[in-house]
Formats: structure tokens, sequence, C-alpha cells
């Protein structure tokens, strides 16, 4: 059984240029103890489905339009503001994308640590800073006990994002949601924290959903990938369905870009065209003015469908066209 | 290379910050010694890669060159005219020629601003344009770093992390600096846009012969943009050298970890891979340990006398440079990565 199931999810705003339709239909589903990836284009959606989740987003502008979310068997779209505090508190903690901005900068990093545990009183004000000097030592912050009283801004890039993640963990949830807790990380440091995080999953079966850009953590650390592209899920999968098997259009350009695989010194593959302005009426394929496959123009107005093409891996796709990303694939 | 052909030279550079007393300390001010000693130096049109530890002081020397905080000690000298002397209202006049990209977007960003209004003032003083001129000008910066020219009058907050990012990289380049320090420009993208911006910076550096210091965690990033990569660990530079060769021939141990411990693109191979683990804590740049500052998590076989001594910062290949024992060099040359990587 799922511990999260999202179905539909879909959030817009309401602005001067028209609606944006941010987050236009996104499922997702988690186990207990399983990790979900997810990648896809800058500004494709991928924080405010977060946000939607836990309710976070501005009301005006915003609005979640449609959707589920059944968490533990209840609709985190629907329970009351007090219901979803509490489940927010004791059961799912979310690391936010910008460290700086959602750290206090007038409280010391101490009194952030421990501060969920005293306001749900899971334990002692002695006993939180004890924990709180564990975790900082966890995520690996040297001389903790001086730094314990420093502010936000006397830490590096890196070690706010790691307090974020000490923060987000303290409380040992059962989910853990995370919008790019290692963007600011060296990759030694990074290895560390995810072997953390690994840990408490096994442990404590905790779930975790891991938004990132990088490819290489995707493909070291997650179980299934959801691959977002204007505000849609257009591939999900296994990490191997995605590195191995990729379909979809985008997902293949992404993968092309990556820097490492490419020469010194030539231009970098980038996908053509500009990415799509989410405003104004859905089209069929939002890829399709960029999609490097044959289709012709009566296809590409057909509407879209997110096909399984194999168990456990699917693809939006017009059903016309499954047969072009067929000569795709090995 | 000599003084005259340096662009950017930076000479024993220091960057201390005090510790707060506590009530009951009646011991000396204590120091965070973010940045201990750093030289180096640019020539024009010279991308230098700048990776290291996080918290081992590249965003403080970063902004001890732009003359966000002033150095405790060093000359800092852009076109040999040394930073650290000039007063705050000749500085100011010379800020367009020096611009940074920070490396917290939304934080650095005024939230009452649009982006029009963040943009259209460097590139209105720079090029006297008014009206739609300003606004065409304005609209061509954004689509080149791949935003579209019809955002221009929203506010931050609508944005998301990676539209930022890109705000703020649209913000550095409008002055049409002479030197950038891009302090992790692309570290929330995604890779294709990624892609974009690093074409549009390498096309820059090559058509205005920009000079640039380019710090990110992402080393195959790094070694496609910089000729020279220098990494940095404990507010010191410990390796310094081509791109390059630093990446097949990293010689100190913490740029070996560093270069292990890369992901790979490759699922399979990465579920059971050997990267190399650094043990111990990092160390605290409060109490420095003394000599080798990486003796105490190195694997690297030495004598505890060795790791009392200070490393030496030594030419070990022509311009490639390290610090290392001299007694050691060989021990740490035997243990380059590569597939067969031991851990221990
Ligand atoms: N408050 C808001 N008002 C208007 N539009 C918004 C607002 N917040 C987000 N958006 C828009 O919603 C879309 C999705 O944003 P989101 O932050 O979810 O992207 P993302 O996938 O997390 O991107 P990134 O990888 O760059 O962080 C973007 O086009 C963004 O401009
Ligand atoms: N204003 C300040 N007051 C006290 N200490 C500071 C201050 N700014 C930075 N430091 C300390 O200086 C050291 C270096 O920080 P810096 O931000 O330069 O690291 P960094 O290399 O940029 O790391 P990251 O990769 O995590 O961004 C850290 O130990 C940090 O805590
Ligand atoms: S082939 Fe069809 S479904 Fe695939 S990207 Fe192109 S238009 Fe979209
Ligand atoms: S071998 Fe010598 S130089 Fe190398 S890490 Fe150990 S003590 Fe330092
Ligand atoms: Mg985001
Ligand atoms: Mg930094």
């Amino acid at each position: 059984m799922s511990l999260l199931q999202v179905e539909n999810l879909a959030t817009h705003f309401d602005t001067r240029q028209g609606t944006v339709r941010a987050v236009d239909g996104v499922s997702l589903s988690l186990k207990k103890g399983e990790t979900l990836g997810i990648v896809g284009e800058s500004g494709s959606g991928k924080s405010v489905t977060c946000y939607s989740l836990l309710r976070l987003i501005p009301e005006p502008p915003g609005k979640i339009v449609s959707g589920k979310a059944i968490f533990d068997g209840e609709d985190l779209l629907r329970m009351t503001k007090r219901d979803l505090n509490r489940v927010r508190a004791r059961k799912i903690s979310m690391i936010f994308q910008d460290p700086m901005t959602s750290l206090n900068p007038y409280m010391r990093i101490g009194a952030q640590l421990i501060e969920p545990l005293l306001i749900h009183k899971m334990c002692d004000k002695k006993q939180a800073r004890e924990r709180a000097l564990e975790m900082m030592h966890a995520v690996g912050i040297p001389d903790s006990i001086k730094r314990y009283s420093m502010y936000p801004h006397e830490f590096s890039g890196g070690m706010r994002q790691r307090i974020m993640i000490a923060m987000a963990l303290i409380t040992k949830p059962e989910l853990l949601i995370a919008d790019e807790p290692t963007t600011a990380l060296d990759v030694t440091v990074q290895a560390q924290i995810l072997e953390l995080i690994r840990k408490m999953q096994n442990e404590l079966g905790m779930a975790v959903i891991l938004i990132t850009h990088d490819l290489g953590v995707i493909s070291g650390f997650c179980d299934r990938v959801s691959v977002m592209y204007s505000g849609t899920v257009v591939e999900s999968g296994t990490a191997d369905d995605i590195f191995y098997r990729a379909h979809h259009a985008y997902t293949r350009g992404l993968k092309k870009s990556i820097p490492s695989t490419q020469e010194k010194g030539s231009k970098l593959y980038t996908i053509p065209g500009a990415p799509p302005q989410p405003i104004g009426p859905k089209p069929a394929c939002a890829f399709a003015p960029r999609s490097d496959l044959n289709f012709s123009e009566e296809e590409a107005r057909m509407e879209a469908k997110f096909l399984e093409v194999q168990p456990g891996h699917w693809v939006e796709v017009h059903p016309a066209s499954v047969e072009n990303y067929k000569e795709y694939l090995k | 290379m000599s003084l005259q052909d340096s662009f950017l030279q930076i000479q024993d550079v220091r960057s201390w910050f005090p510790l707060r007393k506590t009530l009951f300390s009646n011991k000396q001010t204590q120091y965070v010694k973010a940045v201990d000693g750093v030289s180096l130096s640019l020539v024009k049109g010279e991308v230098l890669g700048l990776v290291g530890e996080s918290g081992c002081g590249k965003t403080t020397l970063s902004r001890a060159i732009m003359q966000l905080i002033r150095p405790t000690s060093g000359k800092i000298l852009l076109e040999g005219k040394d930073l650290t002397l000039l007063p705050e209202k000749e500085l100011r006049a010379m800020r367009p020629n020096f611009q940074m990209i920070f490396q917290d977007p939304f934080a650095s960003l005024n939230p009452r601003l649009t982006v029009f209004d963040t943009l259209s003032e460097a590139i209105r003083v720079r090029h006297k344009l008014r009206g739609d001129k300003l606004k065409d000008a304005v609209g061509q910066l954004m689509i080149k770093v791949g935003l579209s020219a019809s955002q221009m009058n929203k506010y931050p907050h609508e944005f998301s992390g990676g539209q930022r990012q890109r705000i703020a990289i649209a913000r550095a380049l409008a002055p049409e600096p002479k030197l950038i320090i891009a302090d992790e420009p692309v570290s929330a993208l995604d890779v294709s846009i990624q892609s974009q911006v690093l074409n549009l910076l390498k096309d820059l550096i090559q058509s205005m012969g920009l000079t640039m210091i380019f710090i990110s965690h992402d080393l195959s990033v790094v070694k496609y943009m910089a000729d020279r990569i220098a990494v940095m660990y404990l507010g010191k530079i410990v390796e310094l050298g081509d791109a390059t060769e630093v990446i097949t021939n990293p010689v100190h141990a913490y740029t070996q970890a560093l270069i292990s411990a890369i992901p790979t693109l490759d699922p399979k191979s990465e579920r059971n891979r050997n990267r190399i683990v650094l043990q111990g804590d990092p160390p605290s740049p409060i109490n420095p340990p003394k000599g080798c500052s990486f003796a105490l998590r190195s694997w690297i076989p030495h004598s505890p006398k060795d790791a009392e001594i200070d490393g030496v910062f030594m030419e070990i290949k022509t311009g490639h440079f390290v610090e290392v024992h001299p007694a050691t060099v060989e021990n740490h040359r035997r243990y380059l990565p590569d597939s067969k990587f031991e851990t221990q």
C-alpha cells in the first residue's frame, strides 16, 4: 500500500498576464521507505507540487484547482488546517529550495533547530539540545558547540543547507520532501548527507521525495523517477527505465545536455527552442514545438495520454506517436 | 607570468571573522579563519574554476575580491590597481567593471523590484537608452539567459528557483563587466538550461575578453568551463593547475576524494561503486590543525611526524602545484583515482 498517493493535482496562479498553469494534472505515488526522484525543466512545477501537498501556496494568487493527496489514508488537501499542522509537525518534513530565506536571520541556529522538538513537546530542552548537536555532527558541521549559538549569516551556503537538512530530520518524519537539498554541497559532503538519509530510511522506513537537477544523484539514490515538463509528469519509471530506456523526447534531450558526456571546447547541446509559458489553453503536447521526433500536425493536435509502455514505466505520448518512439528503443 | 600580464592578482589574502566572546571567557578573541593566505593570479580572458569542500572559504574569498567585505590583510590588484586601498567612492565608480553572481539568488534580489527594474538601470547608464529601446535591450538580455521577455514586469517571488538564478545572472551581465565571479551560477538549473547559460558565458568570454572565477561543486561543469582549477581546503589553495590535468591526475588527497565522489550517470555502476569516504570530521577553521591540514582525514600512509609539519606548495609538474610534504608526494601519486580505486 502506498504511503502517499497524489492524483491529478492542479495548482494555478492568477497573474496580470493570465492564469499560470504551474501544476496541471500531476499524479505520484510513494511507498513506505521508498525514494522518488523528481527531475524536470526549471519552472515545470516541481516546487509548486510540493508546496501544494502541504498547502503552502499563497492564496490568492495561487489556487489548488483539483486533485487528491492521500497520505496515511487522509487527504492532505481536504483536512482541516489543525489536522494538517499536526501531520506536518510529526510526520512530514520539508526542506525548502532557498535555505537563506527559510531560516530566520535573527535567531540563533541552535534555537531554530530545537524549535520543532519543543513546540510539539517531543522532549525537554536539554534533550533537544543534545539531539540538535548530534544532528549537526551527523550533517558534518565542525565546532558544533560554538556554531550552535551562531547566526545563519555566519554560516556558508552549504552549511545553511545542511542545517535545513538537520532541522527536517530531527523530528524523524515518515515522509521527507527535499527540494534541491544538496545543490550547495560538494560531492563528498553530498555523499555523506545522502548516506545519512538512506540510514534513516533503513532504520525508520522514512519515504523520500527528492527534487534535483543532478542526474547523478537521481541515478544513484532513487528507486523511481518522475520527469516533469510544463506542469505535468511526462515520464515515470525506475531509475533504470529513465537512464537506459527513456522514451519521452524531453527526457532524452535532458540526458543529451549533460556536460560530462560532451567534449571540452565544443558547444554544449541544448534542447532547441524556448521553455513554454504555461499560460492560456493547455496544448495537446507541450513539448511538440521542441520535439525531435517525426509527427504530423494532426498528431500534434491530438491529446497526449499517459501510457504504460512497460510494467511500471509510463510515458505521456499521443497514441499515434508511440510508434515514433519505438525506433529509439534498443 | 609577470605581474604586468596578470589582470587580477590576489596576494596573500586573509579574511578572518572574530567570534563573539561568551560572557565568561577571558581568553583572547578567537577567529573563524575563513580565508587564510590565498594567492592567485588570472590573465585577461582566463576562467579559473574554484572548487572545494563546503565551508572552505570560496564565497568569503569572492566577497573579499569584490570588496564586499574588506579583507583582513593582503592585496587585490585589478589591472594593477589595489582595490583594498580604494576609498568607497572610487570603488563605487569602478563597480560596473567587476560583478558577482551570488550563491543565493533569492536573498540577493530586491523583492520590490520587477525584473525590468533590476536589469534596466545598468543598461540605461551604459547605453543611454530610454523607452521602447531600453525595453528591447532588457528583453534581449532576458532571452539570452533563457527567460522570456514577456516576464519583464514580474517580481522575484513569481519565479521558480532556477528562473531567479537566471535573473541574477542577467543582472551581473547587464553592466558588461570585465570580471565576473560566479558563485554556483548554474546549480539550480536543469541541465538543458544550464548548458544554454554555460554556452552564453563561454561566448562572452571569447567575444568580450571577460575574465571569470567560476565556483561550482559540479566538477564536470568546472572541467568544461575552466582553463585552470584551484582546489581550496580550509581557507587555503591546496592544488592548482590546468583543468584537465587536475581532474585526470589529482595529487592532493582532498582532490582525489572529490574526484572519486563524482556521481556517475549509470544507475548500475552507481549502486556498487567504490568512492573514497572521507574519515573523521571536517577540520575547524577556528582551531585549524597544525601541520598538514588534511592529515587526520587522509588514507595515504604517512608517519605521525609528517603530519605535524606544514605541507609545501610545490610545483610537481609545469604549472601543476600541490600542497604536500615533499616526503609524501610519491605516496600521493600512487593513489590516483581510477575504476579500481581503493576505498581505504
Ligand atoms: N507566486 C507565483 N505567482 C505566479 N507564478 C508563479 C508563482 N510561483 C510560481 N509560479 C510559476 O509557476 C511555475 C512553476 O514554478 P516552480 O517553482 O514549481 O518550478 P520548479 O519546477 O520548482 O523550477 P526550478 O527547478 O527552477 O526550481 C513557474 O513558471 C513559475 O514562474
Ligand atoms: N560573517 C561571518 N561571520 C563569521 N563566520 C563566517 C562569516 N561568513 C562566513 N563565515 C565562516 O567562514 C567559513 C567559510 O565560509 P564560506 O561561505 O566562504 O564557505 P564556502 O566555501 O563558500 O562554502 P559553501 O560551498 O558551503 O558555500 C565558514 O566556516 C563560515 O562559517
Ligand atoms: S512525438 Fe508527439 S507526444 Fe512526443 S513530444 Fe512530439 S508531439 Fe509530443
Ligand atoms: S601524506 Fe602527508 S601531505 Fe598527504 S595528507 Fe598525509 S600528512 Fe598530508
Ligand atoms: Mg523549484
Ligand atoms: Mg559559498
